[in-house]
């Protein structure tokens, strides 16, 4: 399959079963609601090294939020809903609690309860307050310049994480371009994120490594560098590769973002300097979910 | 939608207990089968058909029509559906209630929503002493739910109460959230004695004009509170005046006590 000269590969993107959740985070502007939001969803690359994925959904205006004053939405998967419940008391506790002026509320109308202020209220010592307004339960946490307040449970929901794409490109400044522009289309889907740095990974890896310690190491059917040294993938005319990585709150969402993705790389093309869009599994044995590239496209 | 209408044939010498009268109750039942239920009347027992014409279907709604004074329970430990009451009620409205909705558009008497854990109330006329509040020798007031008077709210309302919302568009009488341990209290009038007294926990919050806090409270000074306005906007939707209340700032002045109880309750008075 070929698209705007980009040869699509016949091959899938394999995806895994995660537990996620949304927060909305406020503040008095919304550049301090994504000063708090940045740094909770910062160091959050990898459930392998980072114990969750995490990214900004999007921005919220104080229509959409629960107290009305602008928000971010953002999202956080995890393996397990444990590992889930122990990353957001510990990343909202330090990030979010911390941020002047902040607030943070469930995103997630229903779902498995994961504590949230019901936590974090034990910082106020015994002076924090309980209430329950509309039918959902707040704490008033008494901080330096006001009071935090948390709602005391986020839902958790059945997630996805591991959507992906691989852009091959003759060079560096194509693939960068074109994995931008991917970007900024998959940033409109809501309910998925992707949570490498500004949402691109160079360093894709494959499970397992020569060295027993390490449980991934570097994709190396994927390096330029190696093409002459390993069974590679990789033409003589590739000289980079750059995966996009995306976890969504639904298949529809994974499915919706890769979409606008694939959609707008093969929109750079040729002419670009795009060469092939192909993706990472596992043979179909460790994923439950499943994602042809040729079925997203054109 | 089916409808069972009771209306009032004359006013009862004695008070007539109609906790027996709620939708879950009397799901099916024709409106002779109701007439033939028994209700306590003072000391003895009568069936509804002595005291009420019955037409209509038992279904989810109930039209009570008369002049209730000497009705009490009304609603009692109803779960679903709706009693409206044309003309007022007596005591213990509502008491126990866990979900649904009553209407009534007069004035109703002592412990309405005494020990309410859900639904909602609305009480077009006044209501009388202990609104929300807990039943003497009992420790637990209104635990759930909402109660909107339109008119006067009586002495001690909140008395006891654990959790859920009061909002009383006309004054509260004194003791207001006596022995509060939870849940909000607001008023858009005056507020009589010692609002709070012996309060460990909860809120009351002054729409009107400013509280008389009693000496064991400390006055805070004015500040912002962030969470009123989650409080306000969950009022958008109920039917109150409260739905349409504009205020410019959340900055508030806050009392904070019963200093000699726990001493974690609040009075806010949030001026227009």
């Amino acid at each position: 399959m070929i698209v705007n000269g980009v040869s699509v590969d016949d091959t899938f993107a394999e995806a895994f079963a995660m537990r996620g959740t949304r927060l909305i985070i406020t503040a008095q502007t919304l550049g301090w609601a994504r000063t708090a939001a940045v740094s909770m969803t910062g160091f959050a690359t990898s459930v392998i090294g980072c114990g969750l994925e995490a990214g900004i959904e999007c921005e919220l205006d104080g229509a959409r939020t629960p107290d009305g004053r602008p928000g971010i939405a953002v999202l956080l998967f995890a393996t397990s809903s444990s590992e889930l419940a122990k990353q957001l008391e510990r990343r909202v506790g330090q990030c979010v609690l911390t941020s002047p002026t902040s607030a943070v509320f469930s995103g997630i109308a229903s779902g498995r309860p994961l504590p949230l202020g019901k936590t974090l209220r034990y910082f106020g010592d015994g002076h924090q307050i309980s209430k329950v307004i509309g039918g959902r339960h707040y704490w008033r946490v008494p901080v330096m310049d006001g009071e935090f307040i948390a709602e005391d449970t986020a839902a958790m929901s059945d997630a996805i994480g591991g959507g992906n794409f691989l852009i091959l490109a003759s060079g560096a400044s194509q693939a960068l371009a074109a994995a931008e522009a991917a970007i900024e289309a998959m940033r409109r889907v809501s309910g998925a994120i992707m949570p490498f740095p500004g949402g691109i990974a160079r360093s894709g890896s494959k499970v397992g490594s020569k060295y027993k310690a390490l449980i991934a190491s570097t994709n190396h059917a994927f390096c330029p560098t190696l093409r002459a040294s390993v069974d590679s993938e990789l033409g003589p005319d590739v000289e980079c590769v750059l995966e996009i990585v995306i976890d969504g709150l639904t298949e529809e969402a994974v499915r919706h973002s890769m979409q606008a993705g694939l959609r707008a790389v093969c929109a750079v093309g040729a002419a670009g300097g795009i060469l092939r869009l192909s993706a990472g599994n596992y043979g179909g044995k460790l994923g439950k979910f499943h994602f042809p590239l040729r079925a997203l496209l054109p | 939608m089916t409808e069972l209408v009771l209306r009032l044939r004359a006013a009862p010498a004695f008070r007539l207990d109609l906790s027996l009268l709620t939708p879950e109750r009397l799901a099916g039942q024709t409106a002779d089968a109701v007439a033939r239920l028994p209700l306590a009347y003072g000391r003895r027992s009568v069936p509804v058909g002595e005291w009420f014409d019955v037409r209509g279907t038992a279904g989810p709604r109930i039209l009570i029509e008369g002049d209730g004074v000497r009705l009490d329970r009304i609603g009692a430990g109803m779960q679903d559906g709706q009693i409206r009451v044309e003309g007022g009620a007596g005591a213990y409205l509502g008491i126990g209630m866990r979900g649904g909705r009553i209407d009534v558009s007069g004035s109703v008497d002592a412990y309405a929503a005494s020990g309410l854990v859900g639904g909602l109330m609305r009480i077009g006329g006044d209501a009388g002493d202990y609104l929300g509040a807990a039943l003497p020798g009992e420790h637990r007031g209104m635990r759930g739910g909402v109660v909107i008077v339109g008119g006067r709210v009586g002495d001690r309302a909140g008395d006891h109460m654990r959790r859920g919302l009061i909002l009383a568009e006309g004054a509260c009488g004194d003791y207001c959230g006596s022995r509060m341990q939870g849940g909000t209290i607001a008023t858009l009038g005056a507020c009589g004695a010692r609002p709070g007294f012996a309060m460990r926990r909860g809120s009351l919050v002054f729409a009107g004009p400013p509280p008389s806090p009693g000496p064991t409270f400390n006055d805070a000074g004015e500040l912002p509170l962030g969470f009123l306005v989650l409080l306000a906007r969950s009022w958008k939707e109920l039917p109150s005046r409260f739905a349409s209340l504009s205020r410019p700032s959340i900055r508030v002045r806050r009392w904070v006590g019963d200093l000699a109880f726990a001493g974690q309750g609040e009075l806010i008075h949030w001026p227009g």
